[in-house]
């Protein structure tokens, strides 16, 4: 369904070229689900620019390809995949114009999307309303976004990212902003959702417990790196990587949170030489800083870039 | 000296403050600088209504002076007038801000009430009723000019002064025993002087417009005075053959007054960016 | 809706009413005598204490202060020293003028300076944007009057496209009162001909006018934008797929331009203050070139009164901003509950 080949990106600036993401890859197939964690600065968001097509001032991507449904929608804008591919956002609060209806708000994106009148449009989203159980659907589509509460808002942009039948939709941490009980009800719908549809879904997130709850396989990024890759059952029980052993040993609460380990991310501008992750890492050798160590493959559909995966960690790793 | 680094790297703020610095120079020694000095109030009827010339670069008026000399003797009563319209509408403005931000109650609610009188007419209007009323002139004017610009000063500070209020700083100084007078003046008043700096410099560039309204109008500046706007409106008789007579007086009031809102854009972008875009 | 607006006009009456008692003190404490300027220099103390009783001007000053109140609530704003007609009647007569010249400034000024400031901000930093900056600073830098005269050199007396002074051709006329809107009425009874005429008499003063406007507009309209497009909304309506051209023109800029109400309101108060140049250069029979010739014969009661009734227009206007406001964002009126 969804192919990312090698993708680098860079953002140029006057302060000089920062790379974002350097050889990303991961494959969703039909049906899948799949979770990108890392922490904030690590490219997630780049990431899902590029997947959506709206890439900030100055990118670039000098390699690598997305394929959606087999097309490059990196290169090909008439393949763009917009309105094929649902966008749920992080922030019900901030994400939709307060000026606006709600309903109007869709109606505009299946206006340029999906076929049909305006009419069979409104029809469609009140179905949909109805499908992420928002009360009074025909009433909703003529509300302000402040007329509704943030879950029922995240609801509402779940509808909005099903209203043109996409083949995959793509989650930026759809949670953070609500509380933990909205959550959970969330987290459930857009499961459901999912299972029912037959959708593939991205799912971007910093939280191992919702990622365990929602994915079937998991990328973990580093500082624009694919760290590891995997089922997500098994990335979580028996991590490989340095970092996402670290990661999960510091946060028993299994938020993705590097503040327990040593040393800080890289900033973008100045990557360090070799594995990226090698001035933090407590098993790191000199042949760490000289080439970046290339994804290896593991049984069980399993991949990972550090290839001193089966030294453990000393002791006090995590001081 | 940070807002002076600020606004030399802006160019066009830096442009602003050149104007205006030209502008005061040429205020101070406009009798050394003009050509004519004596055409303040001299007339000389042979050489009237000369177009401009390597003699008369801007050319003569009706009374046959040079508006070039008329032009630079105009900037320092220009100057002077906004100026002291500027102190005078501060001197009122800033305590009567600082009293009504200090504490909520009935003083607040009054001298706020008292400010929206003031604003509820535009400014020009109230400043007419008012110059006429006191007595026609340019002194008159300038009264009627302070008195309905400040204001903008107590609505400016009044706000800087809620605002510092709430700051933790405030009430650690009333703590430890620092007095009402003690904290507004010592404390509060210096935190306000960027945001007063700034409506003070916009009132600059407000005060020399409605200042040549007024003198346009007859009801300012009164002849023989080279008072810019009273120039354009004696040059409006003779058009359009004079086209001179009109343009170059005009031309120092846009020039002086892009001056002072340029200086005062880029001073508030150096202050202070949250304050808002406003130009009264 | 209804229940915001009647709250918004009351919350404009304090103010008002000040007006009306700063006029008062105005007019009775600032001349000294009032008896004595109403009766001239040469009076008699007989003909004085005729008119300090004619005037009511002998009774004590809270009294005073009542009747004034009083009589100016009821329309009554007394006698014009200058024609000796009332006032109220010849403002009525003066004030449509005023108001089809401001609001034809507004009018430009608004759809001249939303489009610009627009445009502007889509090319943050390019060459138009520099361009829109200079004009707003430089346009509000500008000296009404001087414009005025400057387009009336060009337009009218160089070129003689367009009619130097006045509202309608003394050859044409008026068309018959009913609004007193120059360009409703001729359109009301049916004379094209006053239409263009009107429309023609109103170009250079309206262009003249709306300069500050446009200025303040394109400027409010442009930052406006650019604070909308750093919005999180904008972010996902293009990631969801708006086209850009909607995304800009309606999506963004109608947050924006809430900013620019505001502005309007403000503006306004310029626009009157730049009106009563702009009237007496082109001789517009409004109530700009009413307060000169006031100022002119003293006339101190009219004065006061076209002060007031600005001080009412611009109340109103304010009051329809803020309901404007409401109207373009439905979380204006639910906040003020």
């Amino acid at each position: 369904m969804l192919q990312v080949e090698g993708l680098d990106v860079q953002i140029r600036s006057e302060r000089g070229t920062a790379q974002i993401l350097q050889d990303v890859s991961f494959a969703i197939p039909r049906g899948g689900t799949m979770g990108i964690v890392g922490e904030s600065g690590c490219g997630k968001s780049t990431l899902l620019r590029s997947i959506l097509g709206i890439m900030p001032k100055g990118a670039e991507t000098p390699r690598g390809a997305i394929l959606f449904d087999g097309q490059d929608i990196l290169t090909d804008r008439a393949a763009s995949a917009r309105g094929r591919i649902g966008f749920v956002p992080q922030d019900p609060y901030l994400s939709l114009n307060p000026v606006f209806r709600a309903g109007d708000q869709i109606l505009e994106i299946m206006r340029r999307h999906a076929p049909g009148s305006r009419a069979d449009h409104k029809r469609k989203i009140v179905e949909l309303f109805r499908a992420v159980q928002l009360p009074d659907p025909e009433g909703a589509l003529r509300k302000y976004p402040h007329q509704f509460s943030g879950g029922q808002r995240q609801r509402l942009l779940i509808a909005a990212a099903l209203a043109c039948d996409p083949a995959l939709v793509v989650a930026d941490e759809p949670t953070t902003a609500l509380d933990v009980t909205t959550q959970r009800e969330i987290l459930a719908l857009l499961r459901r959702l999912v299972a029912e549809r037959g959708l593939s879904l991205l799912f971007v997130t910093h939280d191992f417990g919702v990622l365990a709850s929602v994915c079937e396989s998991v990328t973990v990024l580093y500082a624009g790196r694919v760290a590891e890759t995997g089922p997500t059952r098994q990335v979580l029980d028996d991590p490989r990587h340095p970092y996402t052993r670290m990661l999960l040993a510091c946060h028993p609460d299994r938020s993705a949170d590097l503040s327990g380990i040593p040393g800080t991310v890289p900033a973008a501008t100045a990557q360090p030489p070799g594995c990226r992750f090698h001035p933090r890492c407590p098993i790191a050798r000199p042949d760490c800083a000289t080439a970046p160590p290339p994804l290896v493959a593991l049984p069980g559909g399993r991949a990972v870039a550090c290839p001193h995966f089966e030294t453990p960690l000393p002791e006090n790793a995590l001081a | 000296m940070t807002a002076l680094r600020h606004i030399f790297r802006d160019p066009v703020a830096a442009l602003g403050l050149l104007i205006v610095l030209a502008a005061v120079v040429i205020a101070i020694f406009a009798p050394w600088l003009a050509p004519y000095p004596d055409d303040a109030f001299e007339s000389h009827l042979l050489q009237r209504l000369r177009p401009p010339s390597a003699e008369f670069p801007f050319g003569t008026d009706n009374l046959g002076r040079d508006i070039l000399s008329r032009v630079i003797l105009g900037t320092r009563s220009a100057i002077t007038v906004a100026l002291s319209v500027v102190l005078a509408a501060m001197a009122i403005g800033v305590p009567i801000g600082l009293a009504a931000g200090w504490r909520e109650g009935w003083l607040s609610e009054v001298l706020m009430r008292v400010t929206d009188v003031f604003l509820a007419v535009p400014q020009l209007i109230l400043a007419l009723a008012l110059g006429q009323l006191i007595a026609p002139g340019i002194g008159a004017a300038m009264v009627a000019l302070s008195l309905t610009y400040w204001p903008f000063f107590a609505r400016t500070v009044f706000a800087e002064t809620r605002r510092l209020r709430g700051a933790l700083f405030v009430d650690a100084l009333a703590g430890i025993g620092a007095g009402p007078a003690r904290i507004l003046f010592l404390h509060v008043l210096p935190n306000a002087a960027p945001a007063i700096l700034v409506r003070a410099t916009i009132g600059m560039g407000f005060t020399i417009l409605t200042a040549a309204i007024l003198g346009f109008l007859g009801v300012g500046a009164a002849p023989p005075s080279p008072d810019w706007g009273l120039a354009v409106s004696e040059a409006r008789q003779h058009l359009p053959e004079a086209w001179w007579f009109p343009t170059f007086p005009g031309l120092a009031i846009l020039l002086l007054v892009l001056g002072f809102n340029l200086l005062g854009d880029g001073l508030r972008d150096a202050a202070d960016p949250r304050l808002r875009r406003s130009r009264r | 809706m209804l229940s915001y607006v009647v709250r918004r006009l009351l919350l404009a009456l304090p103010a008002l009413l000040g007006l009306v008692f700063l006029t008062f003190v105005l007019s009775r404490v600032i001349p000294g005598d009032p008896a004595a300027t109403l009766a001239g220099d040469a009076a008699t103390p007989a003909q004085l204490a005729e008119i300090r009783a004619q005037y009511g001007l002998d009774r004590p000053i809270l009294e005073q202060a009542v009747i004034h109140i009083r009589q100016v609530l009821t329309g009554d704003f007394g006698r014009s020293v200058f024609s000796g007609r009332p006032v109220a009647e010849e403002i009525g007569q003066r004030l449509p003028a005023t108001l089809e010249l401001t609001f034809a400034a507004l009018f430009l000024s608004t759809i001249l300076g939303i489009p610009l400031g627009l445009l502007a901000a889509v090319n943050h930093n390019g060459p138009v944007d520099h361009l829109v900056r200079l004009l707003s600073v430089g346009g509000l830098a500008m000296a009404s009057f001087w414009l005025a005269i400057m387009l009336q050199l060009v337009f009218s007396m160089d070129l003689d496209i367009l009619p130097l002074r006045g509202r309608v051709d003394v050859e044409i006329g008026m068309p018959p009162w009913r609004t007193g809107l120059v360009l409703i009425d001729s359109l009301l009874a049916g004379r094209l001909d006053m239409f263009w005429d009107g429309l023609l008499h109103l170009v250079l003063p309206a262009v003249t006018l709306c300069l500050p406007g446009l200025a303040t507009i394109a400027r409010f309209t442009r930052s406006g934008v650019l604070e909308t497009l750093q919005k999180d909304f904008v972010l996902y309506a293009r990631a969801a797929g708006y086209g850009r051209v909607r995304l800009n023109a309606i999506y963004v800029l109608r947050n924006a331009v809430n900013m620019v109400v505001t502005q309007i309101g403000l503006l306004f108060g310029a626009l009157i203050s730049g009106a009563v140049a702009v009237e007496a250069i082109f001789d517009w029979p409004g109530l700009g070139t009413y307060a000169v010739q006031a100022i002119l014969s003293a006339d101190y009661k009219a004065l006061l009164a076209v002060t007031l009734v600005v001080g009412v227009v611009y109340a109103v206007v304010n009051v329809l901003v803020d309901v404007a406001q409401a109207l373009i964002d439905p979380r204006v009126a639910e906040d003020a509950r």
